[in-house]
């Protein structure tokens, strides 16, 4: 299988081919550079993305995040599990807001002071 | 009328920056000044992640990276009044403002930090045809209503620019259940950073029409759908490709505007390109003793780069104060080359220290050099791989560069190699 996509590791924008056989990167080419590949590599395989959000709490909003970057494939079912929480109290940044989501062994933490 | 020795004419991060660096260098009597209930201006709506690369060597999100500041802030004690809005700056300092608690009032400054911000390009400014119809905003409006009031303000969407705002509004808007069916962008590239493209429309699979513009709105209490159309060289529109997208909103990401009206008022000359004040290399506008930094001064793509050059402006304004003025030794203006737009600084008025120039590009290049010239003396030159409009770019010119410049001005250009 040949996947194709753009590199963000610069501002260059290098367009990245990537062969896979068996769920393994087996070449790598239009890279300048090892970053490239090595991006190319994980990007293929098992791409992550960090999850930014907001929680409610009472009248006003709470800015969340992941603390490590979660699988792509799944965001929209963590947005369904952030959505579904409603906080009571204040928050401080850091705050564990869904500790372990998932399974994931990665917290959602607040990301901004909340008085309610 | 209260006297105060710097006041800061807004509490986004280049007044927070400004406000620490100019204590941090001996000046203890500042005020922070923002129309906002709280610190931070717009980094408290842009939630996603993606800041402090450069400045913290991690990567927060907006909020976090105010709070990093608001921290600094609230350590030094630096006074702030929030809830205020600035009315009037004078060009002899004088700052009207009002809020609730005090009504209007007056301070007499010894030296002003304008760091206001800018605003985003309205409906009104693009001119596109059709009906007034809800269901047309800015990406920043839709920001603010997603992120602080939680309100989602649209379910089919159009998006007019491919600026940043409007790229992380595509993947915001579709995280919390919206479908966005298209973004267009009038110029054949991207105005927004490479990331944005890859992680806020490829993963969505959003298409990314370039050189498209919307044509028409159409409905007449909210919005049902838009025409859009491939436009040609000249950006006009071709009308036999035009094509209906049924939707119920439309965002517009086409670009910011420094937010420049009290600087109009104190008198202060602006640049033509960048819509903010000329300056000199410490941020000092050409009325005595007013600094200029952030995002009111040009449109910046980094916050890591608004704290940077509000640093300078705070150390500027510092030793204005403490110097009842500056010993200017030289005035170098700088010129523009090809295929540069505009420079920050636009001259240079003391050559004892190195000056570090921001400039942007006016198209996008690959394989190019980076040339400064004195007259036709190369006095700077660096190989790129790539140059676009979307990022900021700098060089440094060493003082000992400027001891020697012969022609009074300084030429910053980029020549293609290819």
């Amino acid at each position: 299988m040949e996947k194709n996509f753009t590199c963000i590791v610069c501002p260059m924008g290098c367009s990245l081919k990537v062969q896979i056989e068996d769920g393994k990167v087996v070449s790598v080419t239009g890279n300048t550079c090892p970053r490239g590949a090595k991006y190319a590599q994980t990007e293929a395989v098992a791409p992550v993305r960090t999850l930014t959000t907001t929680v409610r709490a009472g009248e006003k909003m709470v800015s969340v995040k992941s603390t490590q970057p979660l699988p792509k494939e799944n965001l929209k079912k963590y947005m369904d599990m952030i959505n579904s929480v409603k906080l009571e109290t204040s928050v401080n940044v850091g705050d564990v807001i869904i500790a372990d989501i998932d399974g994931t062994g990665i917290d959602i933490v607040a990301t901004k002071n909340v008085d309610i | 009328m209260r006297n105060i020795d710097l006041v800061i004419i807004g509490g986004g991060p280049a007044g927070m920056s400004a406000a620490v660096s100019a204590y941090n260098s001996g000046i203890k009597d500042i005020l922070i000044l923002d129309r906002e209930p709280r610190l931070g201006g717009i980094l408290q709506q842009c939630i996603h992640n993606g800041f402090g690369l450069h400045r913290f060597k991690e990567e927060l999100t907006g909020p976090e990276y105010s709070w990093k500041y608001e921290q600094m802030v609230n350590e030094l004690k630096i006074p702030v009044m929030l809830g205020t809005m600035v009315l009037d700056v004078t060009e002899d300092k004088i700052i009207t403002a009002m809020n609730e608690e005090n009504g209007v009032f007056q301070i007499q400054a010894k030296a002003v930090v304008m760091a206001m911000g800018c605003r985003e390009r309205s409906r009104g400014a693009l001119n596109i045809a059709g009906m007034r119809p809800a269901g047309i905003y800015t990406a920043g409006a839709a920001q603010k209503f997603v992120n602080i009031k939680g309100y989602l303000p649209g379910k089919k969407v159009v998006i007019l620019g491919s600026g940043d705002i409007g790229l992380i509004m595509a993947r915001r808007m579709t995280l919390e259940g919206a479908k966005v069916i298209t973004v267009c962008e009038l110029m054949p590239y991207s105005g927004g950073l490479t990331r944005n493209i890859v992680q806020c429309l490829n993963d969505f699979d959003i298409p990314l029409k370039l050189s498209h513009t919307v044509v028409k709105i159409h409905g007449k209490e909210r919005v049902e759908g838009v025409t859009i159309a491939k436009v040609d060289k000249s950006l006009k529109p071709i009308m036999e490709t035009a094509e209906y997208i049924e939707c119920d909103t439309l965002l517009l990401s086409c670009g910011l505007i420094p937010e420049n009206e009290l600087s109009k008022g104190a008198s202060i000359t602006l640049d033509r390109v960048t819509g903010g004040a000329v300056v000199d290399q410490r941020r000092e506008t050409d009325k005595k003793g007013i600094f200029a930094c952030g995002n009111v001064l040009h449109v910046h793509d980094l916050v890591d780069y608004v704290s940077e050059e509000a640093e300078i402006a705070g150390k500027g304004a510092a030793e204005y104060i403490q110097n009842d003025g500056f010993n200017k030794n030289c005035d170098i203006k700088m010129t523009l080359g090809d295929c540069v737009r505009y420079t920050v600084p636009q001259h240079i008025t003391s050559n004892e220290n190195d000056v570090k120039i921001y400039f942007r590009v006016s198209d996008v290049h690959k394989d190019v050099t980076v040339e400064a010239k004195d007259g036709d003396e190369v006095i700077f030159s660096r190989k790129k791989q790539r140059v676009a409009p979307g990022e900021m770019e700098s060089i440094l010119i060493k003082s000992d560069v400027l001891k020697n410049i012969k022609s009074g001005a300084i030429t910053v250009g980029v020549k293609l190699n290819g």
